[in-house]
């Protein structure tokens, strides 16, 4: 039995990573919450969850929700994908709550699909994705690859002239889908196979000597040449550092990144960097009075005012205000109720518009386009001149290009075949 | 037209004075910053430099910084990096109040193009040769033929034999893109070219195939084809040397746990851990560094090394008297011990400095590249490869020419032998796992210049920490200079070819089968200690 003691001994470590859910209350409403507070993804969720704890915190202060007070419910699934199924059941079937805020990577967002789908659950997906997605259980804040690849590509081509692309990215479902859709867009718009290199670099990948000595090689073929880059997570500042390091200058090879924001250049030394691009739906440094407001209570909450802020924490607040106005239209928290309240919500965003959720559960956004500063900020250099509506399922893509998706009453279908005249037509295989 | 007056602004920029006659239209262009469209800023640029006016230089380099600032009445002003204000064409203090609605310049990256070009016009005859240097770089890589007399002019004038050559480049890059000049002089222009012979040559000799005139597009292939021989040559040994400096990263992560592991068999899960506290004792002693001396954050670098081996020495101290030393020859327990260790100290971490990644910066001494022949060099990694070699040999002296070191190998080789000849064997085994945890800390120095300095630091590098031990000879600190060394070139020379995911699982499949045939590793030790 001297390994069982030891066994417990680790059981008790790891418990001790772990958050707790709290104490349930008569009278509250609750609201889950998950996002990694440990392992690898822990760098960017845990962020997610301070900041849903400050919009509870206002909410309540303002007198709460249908005369309740909000109560969060934070659980840890700790970067494991398993484990986000497991952690949405409790929270569904245990605690009960009546809506979830969660999830980052879009492995951890299929794993707790079917969950939320079983059990009725309502689901705000905060991260910018792939797309070829649309569930009636989940409300996508994040942008989808219309609101945010396509802009960015047509940005490059139009402004910067470029005529050779690089899509690199980090070998998982969301690059390998939005590569796909970019190689077909990229052919589409007469670029040619030989002007486009697709590479993919594992999670956490460190030594990026050859990928950015292959960047500099095939950007030296005497045309103008530009870098996509899906890279995701820790992988990013080692790979900018070795651009920094090896001389790629923005003005002769910019990279565009999906999955860079403030929190992530946080990390580095961002003088080598300046120019190199980012596209999102809101930056820290949008001028408007509502981003402001935004993060001054950022700081307070967090009593550190060098805290950055984020395009998906802009999406939680946007979600979150959009549940809290949709539960208020139902005049209840039953989910069905809910779900069909939350179509047609308008809330203000944090750029100085307002945002509002369509039939397929996805938003309308601004697309911004920002440079690096040497401050680690991201200037904005270039936005469309009005909203982008989410598209769920891919214009360039083949068996996804017919289908739309509504939930409203008389079609209430994720993937309608606008062909075929069927609800659950072909979906497409995402790897 | 256009080349007339660059030749002016030339004689007039030689002469570094101001001519109060032509004041007048350089305000009238220093206007155009203020305006918010890029557009008008680019147009500014090219008008600045054609103006040739004493200030450009000055405003051009401020502007690319982002200190150049507008007020709202359109004046112009440069920011000192204190704080001060200057105006931007007499560079004269400002008096008096803050002009009002004072902002910065907006800058894009067209923007910063246009600056590059005109401080490559402008330039040309800096005293400088540095300056000289890069603005015949910047002619070179955007060959404009307005500007060949300018650069003519420049050659004829140059003395220095360096700077010499590189505006003779760019005239013949120049020339190769000039359409009516004639084929003598572009195919004197591809031989110069070839000589240069790297991939930006072979680039602006390719656009010269497509040639009209058979004799220059000859010429080019021939050229070209001298280019392609020699610049896949320098790919090889690029390739070779990333390898080494990858084997030299996985070496520093491994040379710790050859000790912990290799020497006292302890199977340390928390090794990455040890690593991870080197990485944030750098983090820490720079803060400190920037605080109490901020003249020597470059040498920050130099402190943190024995900071480093001191608090992860101390780590491992405490870890092996606290829990390691009660599960000696209890392998499985210590495995999950060490690895509850490794989770508690990571989660420890993100309580206490976040869950965020820190700033580390890289000191000016690694920071950029150099070009070796065909082969660029970054200092960052070219230091750890020294830093590396210089580690491992530090270590093997120790093991193997200090008295700590011969009671090391004594009790690792005959435990009760060694008790009975006096030596204090508990003491040495914390002493030996606080040097493996130590030199894992020194490790952890090197990976903060080029990783994320966060939690999961040391995660990322266990396993392979693990594989170089085993493959190169458990118990043989050579086994893991070779081990760490070849599995990084062959990693790099794959990568290539397969791919990073690829190229990984093709060298852990080649490793899986050489284990099979020799389990023992690439050099495994002889003698009655390997039998206990």
């Amino acid at each position: 039995m001297k390994i069982g003691k030891t066994k417990l001994a680790l059981a008790a470590g790891l418990a001790m990573g772990l958050g707790t859910a709290s104490a349930s209350a008569e009278d509250t409403i609750k609201v889950g919450i998950l996002h990694s507070l440990s392992g690898t993804m822990a760098i960017s969720e845990t962020t997610l969850k301070d900041v849903m704890l400050m919009l509870i915190d206002e909410q309540n202060k303002k007198g709460g929700l249908l005369g309740k007070k909000l109560e969060a419910v934070v659980v840890d699934p700790a970067s494991n994908w398993p484990l986000f199924a497991e952690k949405a059941k409790q929270l569904l079937e245990v605690d009960k709550v009546a809506a979830t805020f969660g999830c980052w990577t879009s492995v951890s967002r299929k794993s707790v699909l079917p969950v939320f789908e079983h059990d009725n659950g309502i689901l705000f997906y905060p991260v910018q994705y792939e797309g070829e997605e649309s569930s009636r259980n989940v409300f996508y804040t994040g942008a989808a690859p219309n609101q945010q690849a396509i802009p960015a590509v047509d940005y490059l081509m139009n402004e910067e002239g470029v005529k050779r692309w690089v899509l690199e990215g980090t070998d998982y479902v969301y690059p390998r889908t939005t590569n796909k859709i970019l190689e077909a867009y990229l052919k589409l718009k007469g670029v040619p196979a030989e002007d486009i290199m697709v590479n993919y670099t594992p999670f956490g990948f460190s030594d990026w000597q050859t990928e950015v000595g292959n960047i500099k090689k095939f950007g030296s073929a005497g045309k103008k040449t530009a870098v996509v880059s899906t890279v995701n997570g820790d992988a990013n500042v080692p790979f900018y550092k070795e651009l920094g390091n090896q001389g790629v200058k923005a003005t002769d090879i910019p990279v565009v990144a999906f999955s860079v924001g403030e929190e992530e250049l946080a990390g580095l030394d961002t003088k080598p960097l300046v120019g190199h691009l980012a596209a999102w739906n809101y930056f820290m440094s949008v001028d408007a009075p509502e981003n402001k407001a935004f993060i001054d209570e950022w700081h307070k909450f967090t009593k550190n005012d060098k805290r950055t802020t984020n395009d998906p924490m802009e999406a939680h607040y946007i979600g979150f205000n959009m549940w809290v106005k949709a539960v208020e239209k139902a005049g209840t928290i039953d989910p069905d109720a809910v779900i069909d309240a939350m179509i047609g919500v308008s809330v203000p965003n944090l750029t100085g518009g307002y945002s509002a959720m369509m039939p397929n559960h996805h938003i309308t956004k601004p697309v911004l386009i920002g440079e690096i500063q040497a401050d680690g900020q991201l200037d904005t250099v270039w936005q469309t001149s009005g909203l982008v509506p989410g598209d769920e399922w891919s214009d360039y893509l083949d068996g996804s290009k017919d289908l739309i998706s509504d939930w409203r009453a008389p079609l209430s279908c994720g993937n309608f075949n606008t062909k075929t005249g069927k609800c659950g037509g072909e979906t497409v295989a995402t790897q | 037209m256009r080349k007339f007056l660059v030749t002016c602004a030339l004689v007039l920029f030689a002469a570094l004075a101001a001519n109060p006659a032509a004041a007048d239209p350089v305000e009238d262009i220093l206007t155009g910053f203020a305006s918010s469209k890029y557009d008008d800023i680019e147009k500014s640029i090219d008008a600045l430099a054609a103006s040739g006016d004493a200030a450009a230089p000055a405003i051009l380099d401020a502007l690319s910084a982002g200190d150049l600032q507008v007020s709202s009445d359109k004046k112009l002003y440069i920011k000192g990096d204190d704080g001060s204000l200057k105006e931007a064409r007499s560079g004269a203090d400002a008096t008096g109040e803050i002009p009002p609605g004072l902002k910065a310049v907006k800058v894009n990256n067209r923007v910063r193009r246009a600056i590059d070009a005109a401080m490559g016009q402008l330039t040309l005859l800096s005293p400088d040769p540095a300056k000289r240097l890069s603005a015949a770089a910047s002619q070179f890589h955007a060959p404009d033929p307005a500007q060949l007399p300018a650069v003519e002019s420049a050659i004829a004038k140059e003395s220095d034999p360096a700077v010499k050559r590189a505006f003779e480049q760019a005239r013949a890059a120049i020339i190769l893109v000039k359409s009516d000049a004639p084929d003598a002089d572009k195919i004197a222009a591809i031989g110069l070219l070839a000589a240069r012979g790297d991939e930006d040559a072979k680039s602006l000799l390719d656009a010269a195939t497509a040639s009209g005139s058979p004799a220059v597009a000859d010429a080019a292939r021939g050229a070209l084809k001298g280019i392609e021989r020699s610049l896949a040559w320098w790919s090889a040994a690029q390739n070779v040397y990333y390898g080494l400096s990858l084997g030299s990263v996985l070496l520093l992560a491994a040379i710790g746990l050859a000790i912990t592991f290799g020497v006292m068999g302890v199977i340390n899960m928390a090794h990455g851990e040890m690593v991870m506290l080197g990485a944030y004792t750098t983090y820490v002693v720079q803060q400190a560094v920037m605080v109490a001396a901020p003249g020597l954050t470059d040498y920050a670098l130099v402190l943190a090394v024995p900071a480093a081996f001191l608090v992860s020495g101390a780590a491992g101290i405490a870890i092996e008297r606290s829990i390691i030393r009660f599960l000696y020859g209890r392998p499985l327990e210590t495995l999950l011990a060490t690895f509850g260790l490794s989770l508690v100290l990571q989660q420890a971490m993100r309580s206490i400095f976040g869950p965020t990644n820190l700033q580390v910066d890289n000191p000016s001494w690694m920071s950029g590249s150099m070009d070796l022949g065909g082969l660029a060099i970054t200092y960052n990694r070219f230091w750890i490869i020294l830093f590396a070699v210089a580690i491992f040999a530090l270590l093997t002296l120790v093991l193997r020419k200090t008295a700590l070191g011969l009671q090391m190998r004594a009790v690792t080789q005959n435990r009760r032998m060694a008790a009975s000849m006096g030596i204090r064997t508990g003491w040495v085994d914390s002493l030996t796992f606080g040097l493996g945890s130590g030199v894992a800390g020194i490790a952890g120095v090197a990976l903060s210049q080029i990783d994320n300095v966060s939690p999961n630091l040391g995660q990322s590098y266990i396993i392979d920490s693990f594989m170089v031990v085993v493959f190169g000879g458990v118990g043989n600190l050579w086994g893991t200079l070779v081990g760490a060394m070849s599995l990084g070139v062959a990693n790099k020379l794959l990568e290539p070819v397969a791919g990073a995911v690829l190229g990984k699982i093709v060298v852990l499949v080649l490793l899986v089968l050489f284990i099979q045939r020799r389990p023992r590793g690439l050099f495994p030790v002889k003698g009655r200690a390997v039998e206990s």
